[in-house]
């Protein structure tokens, strides 16, 4: 769980109202893509990654980066129960996709470093601040959740298979 | 070893060119100290740093961070020989400073955020790409003496 004060939660809510989420999330999965290019092992049948420029005007990394930063957006709503709201999220990357949990904090960090890039003057030493508390826990909370089956009738594979559906996996 | 290519060098050089020193190393550094608070334990004879607007405005603060952006310019010159140009002051953080390495990396961070904030345009994810590999190679040849 993340502990905001109630400063960091205005700055962080403050700034996100005027986030461009397409925007961000398909430059904050690009920049990922390219500055660490063992990420694209995920993404191998998005079509063409073969160059900076083929990333980020990929639409398919675009798509998924606006989906990504729409989760996020949702944790950023629910700063109290980030493992919750990311445990499906958690039970798909860790136990179906087998992502290195590290590779969240990489994002976490590409994702800060795109609203500097986009929201620089606003971006003061205090926001940053709470945007990194926000990253690191929505890293932890994908990371860290374990698999569990659920009792409401769905089995966690059950969950997993949807969510696999979802993401039109494996591709074809 | 990090190896820089010809591209890699010509995007860190242009990015260079237009960083204002003084300034840009003031703000990497108070972001450090904000961002990561614990940092702040290594500069306790700084005055005040009780908050993130005192922290930014503090002197002594961008002073240190002007000197360590310009040897991070002196390191340029060597690029490729960064182990080198850091040996010393890596000997000094582990003997005497009792740095843990990992921060070296988080002031890394910094400065992408900073170069992310003021060279816009030009901030592209190949030369993000090409100022990641300098700072976590600088990273390196500061940890490099540690034991």
């Amino acid at each position: 769980m993340v502990h905001l004060t109630a400063e960091e939660k205005a700055a962080v809510t403050h700034l996100w109202e005027k986030v461009n989420v397409e925007e961000i999330g398909g430059e904050a999965l690009g920049r990922l893509l390219v500055v660490y290019p063992w990420t694209q092992r995920f993404f191998e049948h998005f079509g063409d990654l073969s160059s900076a420029a083929a990333i980020m005007g990929n639409p398919k990394v675009k798509a998924h980066g606006a989906k990504v930063l729409h989760s996020f957006s949702d944790g950023i709503h629910h700063l109290d129960n980030l493992k919750g709201t990311f445990s499906k999220l958690s039970e798909l990357h860790c136990n179906k996709l087998h992502v290195d949990p590290e590779n969240f904090r990489l994002l976490g960090n590409m994702i800060v470093i795109a609203l500097a890039h986009h929201h620089g003057a606003e971006f003061s030493p205090s926001t940053q601040a709470a945007f990194q508390k926000v990253v690191s826990g929505v890293a932890t909370a994908l990371a860290h959740e374990i698999s569990t089956v659920l009792q409401s009738g769905l089995s966690g594979m059950d969950i997993i298979y949807l969510e696999l559906e979802d993401l039109k996996w494996p591709p074809h | 070893m990090v190896r820089f290519t010809a591209e890699d060098k010509a995007a860190i050089t242009s990015v260079w060119k237009k960083v204002n020193v003084e300034e840009a190393g003031g703000e990497t550094l108070g972001r450090l100290l904000v961002v990561y608070p614990w940092t702040q334990r290594f500069f306790d004879n700084f005055g005040n740093l009780s908050s993130a607007s005192a922290i930014m405005g503090n002197p002594k603060v961008k002073a240190r961070g002007k000197k360590v952006l310009t040897f991070m310019g002196e390191a340029l010159k060597n690029i490729d020989d960064l182990k080198i140009t850091f040996a010393p002051l890596s000997e000094l953080r582990c003997d005497k400073l009792h740095v843990d390495p990992e921060n070296f990396k988080l002031l890394g961070n910094m400065l992408l955020i900073v170069l992310a904030k003021h060279v816009g345009e030009e901030f592209t994810p190949e030369v993000q790409t090409a100022w990641q590999k300098l700072v976590v190679g600088a990273a390196n040849a500061l940890a490099y003496k540690y034991h």
